[in-house]
């Protein structure tokens, strides 16, 4: 909504901070909205502003509509690869990209605590805005609340995602068959492992930079070369599932694979990427790459016969040069996660139990 | 228990602290519990302190032993060819 | 990582795999305990039991410091946080430990508790330097390895006069923990529990040398191989365990020769003497109250000793009726031998003390090596 005059001063981006009267609805939520998102957020097609809710254009002759949405906390807000902007951005079309649809517009809710700096805030807004613009989405619609100090980490910021998922298209967890080939599309551990170094209480130095990237390219790109069983309408071909590995990390997303399709899963240790400083920084602090969170790889699970199709699409990408095969779906009552370890044997890869903690035993 | 890890010295500081470096990550920890650690050796980390200087030629020792398991086997001669007692 | 990438070696396990498979008299049996959670660690990690002839059987120790904790000792701290307002500093390995109360630390600290994690005694000393105006309690846990740093913050804060610092002391010692086990008269009475041999500790024998456990091999005549936490190390140990036995030696053997010595860490031991005395008894979880089983602070840093300044009296919690740690921690049975075991005892909600931590016999099994109940 554009307004008739500027307001009497600019908002204070150097010294300023937000204040509760920023979330009451007046005037100085109008300024911030108006200075401070608005001019983050601009590009792409025109979509009315000003209104309670954004309405969206109608989508492609038989395309469905898909949702996702997810909250970002972080600490710190600021990291080596990204920041709390560009993550809440990446994770949301990263959902809408692992169902396979083509991410389209962004919704955005800030929580804001009392004190916190508006030049960090422009800081992290701007960031959301670029990564919005370069993954091809428009943060259409939003919500800014203000908490006292002390009842907040800074900001906290839900993004909500809108994708189109095109006619015949379906990818879900629940379609792995035994028989079926895992692929990874990088290393594993990098956004935990980044925003670990930097913990007041284990802080060490590393060049371990966060993952954090939108994988609708990627996805898009492997969807060109093998497209899901039910496009090809022949069960023994095309991709099953795509699912990106955040919390918990590779082993819980497997784990969570094996549960929903009702399978086993075979893995091979030698095959999981992991970059010798996550290696190294997990033996400091007694921790399991497997357990440690991504935010820019996926899990795809594919018809044995696509292996190889699937393998070259990902690693022609630039987010998927280091793709590999992991392993393979297995018949299991049990729905076992299982792995072939790098010294000979086999042990189980189960579910993370609780937090993961760092330890010293 | 007691995750500990081998790790080089890269730097010595003042006040018994140095400087380890592990795959690429470095970390300060403190060389008190150890006597002259020096740059380039490797010492054993845990919770932050220094517990042991690792030797290398021991460990070279160790590596070859665990080659020769099979040349034991094959020769019959299955004489204690672990360290000695201690 | 030098010194640690050359003992994952695959290809030489097979090697060493091939030794003792060929070693071990196929119609004797041999059964190995590996005392620490280290241990247990990298055998299920690695699945080195996959590595090893059917004759060969790894019982699980009570080496892991968060397993042998004791229910009170968790209550203290959790009573030292809520109750008397203290920062309470911890290692990570201690926060999901349940207590009394449906309690642990880390939802004492849901409930108000200011608790924080440390990786290093020093980082909670460093905070009691930075907010003098409240008090911060160390929880220190941990066998020998763990507790030279423990000495070391005491030293350093009646140095500095640091006045809102203290230790809670729950530091263990190792022997006598071995010692217990071969008293029990499970291990005693012949056939009952045969253990053939022990892998010892790696990291605790840095500091205290081999020398401590010669006294096993001949009192007990049990042989003992030192060795690294390391899966080729865990292997060679138990090549060597199998050599011992078949020729009859019981002697005390050095595998971690590369960071182990006989007197072990003299300057370490004299620290850990000048601020820490014998306890008379201290309640193990699993194996109950042992006799001079673990270290209190001297008289000299009873300012620093948190059990004399807020004056905490220890009441021992007992473990649940059917929970089988004790007799799994002195190898007389095994995991799946317990009711609770993956019924109402998981990672996410322990019972016993060996599915508390991931070193813990219980808690290995349940994540790594529940495949091979089928196999069996």
């Amino acid at each position: 909504m554009s307004r008739g005059r500027p307001y009497v001063r600019p908002l204070d981006l150097k010294r300023g901070c937000v204040d509760l009267s920023h979330g009451a609805g007046g005037r100085a939520m109008q300024q911030l909205i108006d200075e401070l998102f608005v001019p983050a957020f601009a590009g792409g097609t025109a979509v009315a502003r000003g209104d309670d809710g954004a309405v969206l254009p109608e989508l492609a002759y038989g395309e469905r509509a898909v949702i996702a949405t997810d909250s970002h906390v972080v600490s710190p807000l600021f990291f080596p690869g990204g920041d709390i902007g560009s993550l809440s951005v990446h994770g949301t079309v990263n959902d809408l990209a692992m169902m396979g649809a083509r991410p389209l517009y962004l919704s955005a809710g800030f929580v804001l605590e009392e004190g916190f700096g508006l030049g960090e805030l422009a800081r992290i807004v701007a960031s959301m805005g670029r990564a919005a613009r370069a993954a091809g989405v428009q943060i259409v619609t939003g919500d800014t609340k203000v908490v006292e100090q002390g009842k907040g980490d800074g900001v906290f910021i839900t993004t909500t995602g809108f994708g189109a998922l095109p006619a015949g298209r379906a990818l879900s967890g629940a379609h792995a068959r035994p028989g079926d080939r895992i692929l990874l599309s990088g290393s594993i551990g990098d956004h935990g492992m980044a925003i670990m170094s930097l913990r007041e209480s284990l802080a060490f130095e590393t060049e371990i930079v966060s993952d954090s990237a939108a994988l609708h390219d990627l996805v898009a790109a492997l969807l060109a070369a093998v497209p899901s069983s039910s496009e090809l309408a022949d069960p023994a071909r095309g991709l099953r599932l795509l699912r990106d590995p955040t919390r918990g990390g590779l082993a819980s997303t497997l784990n969570e694979i094996a549960l929903q399709s009702g399978v086993g899963i075979e893995l091979d240790e030698t095959a999981i990427p992991v970059r010798p400083q996550v290696a190294a920084a997990c033996e400091f602090l007694g921790l399991d790459p497997l357990y440690v969170a991504n935010e820019g790889k996926l899990v795809a699970v594919c018809a044995a016969a696509d292996t190889d199709r699937a393998l070259a699409a990902l690693r022609a990408h630039p987010l998927g040069a280091d793709a590999a095969i992991i392993g393979e779906i297995t018949d299991d009552p049990q729905h076992f996660v299982q792995m072939r370890t790098g010294f000979g044997g086999r042990r189980n890869v189960d579910w993370l139990s609780g937090e993961q903690l760092p330890r010293i035993c | 228990m007691c995750l500990a890890i081998p790790a080089r010295v890269v730097e010595v500081l003042a006040e018994d602290q140095g400087i380890v470096d592990l795959g690429g990550i470095r970390k300060q920890i403190s060389l008190e519990l150890i006597d002259g650690a020096a740059v380039g050796d490797y010492v054993i980390v845990h919770v932050g302190y220094a517990l042991s200087r690792l030797d290398p030629a021991e460990a070279e020792r160790t590596l070859a032993l665990f080659a020769a398991a099979e040349a034991a086997m094959n020769e019959g001669a299955a004489d204690g060819a672990g360290g000695t007692a201690a | 990582m030098k010194f640690v990438d050359e003992f994952r070696d695959g290809r030489l396990a097979q090697t060493i795999a091939r030794a003792i498979a060929a070693e071990a008299t196929p119609d004797r049996r041999y059964a190995f305990m590996e005392f620490c959670g280290g241990h247990t660690h990298a055998i299920s990690r690695y699945g080195v039991a996959d590595l090893l002839p059917p004759q060969v059987r790894m019982i699980h120790g009570p080496g892991c410091p968060v397993c042998v904790l004791p229910i009170g000792r968790i209550d203290q701290a959790i009573h030292l946080a809520l109750q008397r307002g203290v920062i309470l500093c911890t290692y990570g390995d201690t926060l999901r430990v349940p207590a009394s109360d449906g309690l642990s630390l880390l939802k004492a600290k849901a409930r108000g508790a200011d608790i924080r994690m440390v990786y290093s005694a020093a980082d909670a000393l460093a905070l009691a330097q930075a907010e003098p105006q409240r008090e911060v309690v160390f929880f220190a846990i941990g066998f020998e390895t763990t507790t030279p740093p423990t000495a070391l913050v005491l030293q350093q804060a009646r140095r500095l006069d640091l006045r809102n610092f203290s230790v809670l002391c729950c530091h263990v010692l190792t022997p006598s923990a071995i010692g217990n086990i071969l008293e029990s008269p499970e291990v005693r009475e012949l056939g009952t529990v045969p253990i053939d041999g022990f892998v010892g500790p790696a990291h605790v024998s840095t500091v205290i040398g081999s020398r401590p456990y010669e006294h096993f091999a001949e009192e007990y005549r049990k042989p003992v191989v030192i060795a690294g936490f390391e899966p080729l190390d865990v292997m060679q140990a138990i090549l060597m365990l199998v050599r011992q036995v078949n020729d009859g030696r019981c002697e005390v053997e050095n595998e971690f020769s590369r960071a182990v010595c006989r007197d072990g860490n003299l300057k370490a031991q004299q620290r850990v003497s000048e601020v820490f005395e014998l306890r008379k008894s201290f309640e193990w979880r699993g194996l109950g109250v042992v006799p001079y089983s673990a270290l209190r602070i001297r008289e000299a840093y009873a300012e620093w000793d948190a059990e004399r300044r807020y004056v905490l009296d220890y009441r021992g919690v007992p473990d649940h009726k059917a929970c089988e740690c004790g007799a799994i921690l002195r190898g007389v049975k095994k995991p799946t031998d317990c009711k609770l075991f993956a019924t109402v005892c998981t990672p996410e909600n322990p019972m016993g003390s060996c599915m508390v931590s991931s070193e813990g016999g219980c808690a290995a099994h349940y994540t790594y090596g529940r495949h091979r109940e089928r196999a069996a």
